[in-house]
């Protein structure tokens, strides 16, 4: 099995981030002490090094954020023309870019993902949801979302986001909330708080109302406290399925607007006449992109039964390439695993998919002694119940299992609650066509895997949740619904 | 020697025929006018009933959502043309169910079968109005299209019998969503001659499914089954003993879709359906795909 080339480090430089020793919440446009004083510690996965501590927001400290939120909505974001809206996003987007280098170094340093994608994936697209969306605040009647008049916002919206990318998905809750009107409070992970905190900064930077964006740092209390705060309009959550269903749980009756990004278990589905190198490389950015901490990882590998064999030759054959370690390091290829909670959580289940009788193949790499990581893994021999074929493992984790005909290879990839995201590899228009119809998915990507845009909406069916993010139909979620019926 | 004339016995409708609850029970339905006098003894559809009806929906799910657009159309259109035939029975079936006078129940019919021919010329429009080509910063293709959600269950208003009993069915099929409905628990009558509709016309048998009954024994389950992907709340207005909010907590379970009842906080009223419709309630069951292909040479 060949390994990978051997190559000098090349590290990025950290000296472009100034990393405070605390951080405090930010409300009503300042940073300030949370009531009760208690504080976490974010550590850097990749050594385990902490990097700060970060304020713990009780029910009063969301409380203050959310009446900052109010206030500003009625005072000044409400009431403000599009256009004056829009530009305060073009100005956000700007500082992202012209900071782009300081936050895709703190996001890799906070998350422990490869320093080429925060440098080349999520701070960019960041940047682009911004710009996009404050285009859109001044021509939301142009939206078709409501019959003649401008659409209306909601108010205050509460907003809870998880750890695999963080400053991305702030820039996916935020922007359209903003574009049409909405002020909002957002909590961010708890281990990966710091681009929002900077992020902060840039609110500030860009002298946008005080209020208008809110971030309370903390973990599951925080976010239950803002979810069940009965002067926020409406929840926008990313998350786990079984998060998701408490929220909507707890919502339930109170005409609160909700939206859930949720799981996923992905199918990606390679016929027999695809480009079989291509597809490979697809395989790798679905599922090892991102340590596989993507909701919308092609975790399920479905290969027609003919070219299961070369295929799983070649995706090892190419795992064993992948440079896997540090996260600064501008060759890596797979960072850390974002905390030893969710290392725990990945060993598990696949530990379960070696009990269950499924064969499991792990690269040949060298892990680094400190730090949470994990081996970019293949399953083979894998059942439709299996755990690894059915559960969510959120890591470098895939499943592989066969098919015969289209047929089968569709009613393989339906077989799941989950339905976000999926894949199709074939030389032929008419069959990627046919496939991509009776897929239950709401992100199909033919012969490509992973791909995102400020104007392609994303989102899930059955229980990856519901609503739409980005594009036109994301901005949907923001406006009131119009008239009854 | 005055006629004696043939009483009907009401059924369900689910997966194309009548059947009997499986309870054997009924229930009796009185006029709303000014004399409460005896009308028919209705079906008590059960919780197995519901279970029966999702399946037959759930089966005919892949047929009726890959039908073309156009076909749906066509079908649709053609249940007007049955429905006009039966203006008649309608207008009857109307002032016996909501006690109003016969030009008003006329005007109700009317506005009714033209609310379901505006949404027979929905479906082959709904993907040109909701669809989007999406300018990608990328040599990709990129197109987001709405898809039916899957399996709707719905509970019809409770007052208006036929206006607002097609007013809740037609949005969710036209995009290819198949239907529960529970109907209004008093006023069942025009849900049962809509059934004979909808089974002499070309709508394929469990598009929709009918059952009447008492709504707070059988929403509980139509709202937490776990192959039913979507709830109209509509009909918990005025609803005997049910809680909307309930519902909607129990829909959690399974991240169903889930179309509140028209009201503010708790309260639930029933909507006026006489207005030409928002999109809100087709748009309320579709997703929307999005489909990625990279363009090149």
């Amino acid at each position: 099995m060949p390994t990978g080339f051997e190559y000098a480090p090349a590290p990025e430089s950290r000296a472009v981030v100034d990393i405070a020793s605390s951080y405090g919440l930010f409300v009503g446009g300042e940073f300030v002490d949370p009531a009760d004083g208690a504080s976490f510690k974010t550590v850097n996965p990749a050594t385990g090094e902490r990097l700060s501590d970060v304020a713990e927001a009780g029910a009063a400290d969301v409380d203050a954020a959310v009446r900052a939120a109010r206030r500003a909505y009625t005072q000044v974001w409400g009431p403000m023309s599009g256009a004056e809206r829009g530009k305060y996003l073009f100005r956000i987007a700007r500082i992202l870019q012209e900071r782009a280098r300081e936050f895709a170094v703190l996001e890799t340093l906070d998350n422990g993902k490869p320093i080429k994608e925060s440098r080349d994936v999520d701070i960019p697209l960041a940047a682009a949801h911004f710009f996009y969306h404050a285009g859109w605040a001044d021509k939301l009647e142009y939206a078709g979302l409501t019959t003649g008049a401008r659409p209306a916002p909601l108010g205050v919206i509460g907003q809870v986001i998880p750890w695999n990318f963080p400053l991305l998905m702030l820039a996916w809750k935020i922007a359209p909330a903003l574009a049409t009107g909405n002020t909002v409070v957002l909590k961010p992970a708890e281990t990966t708080p710091l681009t929002a905190l900077l992020f902060a900064q840039v609110c500030q930077q860009a002298d946008l109302p005080a209020g208008v964006v809110n971030i309370v740092t903390g973990a599951g209390a925080t976010g239950q406290a803002l979810t069940e705060h009965p002067d926020v309009d409406k929840i926008a959550f990313t998350g786990s399925t079984d998060v998701g269903k408490q929220i909507a749980r707890t919502i339930a009756g109170t005409r609160k607007r909700l939206t859930l990004e949720l799981g996923g278990k992905g199918a990606n589905i390679v016929y027999d006449d695809a480009a079989i190198d291509q597809a490979v490389e697809g395989i790798v950015s679905g599922i090892y992109f991102n340590q596989g901490h993507v909701c919308c990882a092609g975790s399920r590998l479905l290969v027609q039964e003919s070219v299961a064999d070369d295929v799983v030759r070649r995706l090892q054959r190419r795992l064993g390439t992948l440079r896997v370690g540090d996260p600064m390091d501008k060759n890596t290829d797979v960072g850390a695993i974002n905390s030893a909670e969710q290392l725990a959580r990945i060993t598990a289940l696949v530990e379960a998919g070696e009990a269950e009788g499924a064969t499991r193949w792990s690269a040949p790499c060298e892990l680094p002694d400190r730090g949470y990581w994990f081996a970019p893994t293949i399953f083979t021999d894998v059942s439709q119940a299996h755990r690894v074929a059915q559960e969510e493992i959120f890591g470098p984790v895939l499943s592989v299992l066969t098919f015969r005909t289209p047929a089968e290879a569709v009613a393989k990839a339906n077989n799941t609650p989950y339905g976000l995201s999926a894949g199709i590899w074939s030389d032929k228009g008419s069959r990627v066509l046919w496939t991509a119809d009776r897929l239950r998915a709401g992100v199909v990507w033919a012969n490509s895997f992973n791909k995102f845009d400020p104007t392609s909406p994303f989102g899930g069916y059955k229980e990856s949740g519901y609503g739409r993010e980005a594009g036109r139909h994301g901005l949907e979620a923001y406006v009131a619904a119009g008239s009854e019926d | 020697m005055a006629r004696v004339d043939v009483r009907k016995t009401y059924k369900l409708y689910i997966g194309g025929k009548f059947p009997r609850s499986e309870s054997g029970r009924s229930y009796a339905v009185v006029s709303q006018g000014r004399s409460q006098s005896f009308l028919a003894n209705a079906a008590q559809g059960s919780r197995k009933d519901v279970r029966d009806a999702v399946v037959a929906a759930r089966g005919a799910f892949a047929g009726w959502s890959g039908a073309t657009a156009y076909n749906r159309g066509q079908v649709l259109y053609r249940v007007a043309e049955v429905l006009e035939g039966r203006r008649e029975q309608f207008v009857a079936d109307v002032i016996a169910s909501e006690g109003v006078t016969r030009p008003r129940a006329e005007r109700l019919v009317d506005a009714a079968i033209d609310r379901w021919v505006w949404y027979a010329g929905w479906p082959d429009k709904l993907a040109q109005v909701l669809g989007n080509l999406n300018p990608v910063a990328g040599p990709y293709f990129n197109l987001s299209a709405p898809e039916p959600t899957g399996v709707v269950g719905i509970l019809a208003p409770q007052r208006s019998s036929l206006l607002g009993l097609i007013s809740v069915i037609a949005p969710a099929i036209v995009s290819g969503n198949t239907v529960v409905v529970l109907t209004s628990e008093e006023r069942p009558l025009p849900a049962v001659t809509l059934s004979e509709v909808l089974a002499t016309s070309d709508v394929p048998g469990g598009v929709v499914n009918i059952v009447t009954g008492r709504t707070a024994e059988l929403a509980p389950w139509l709202a937490s089954h776990h192959d039913v992907n979507a709830v109209d709340l509509t009909g918990a207005a005025d609803a005997d003993g049910v809680a909307w909010a309930d519902l909607e907590a129990s829909a959690a379970d399974t991240v169903k879709r889930v179309l509140r009842p028209a009201g503010d906080g708790p309260d639930a009223v029933e909507p006026d359906f006489a207005p030409t419709p928002s999109l809100r309630r087709m748009r309320a069951f579709l997703e929307t795909k999005t489909v990625w292909h990279p363009k090149g040479t």
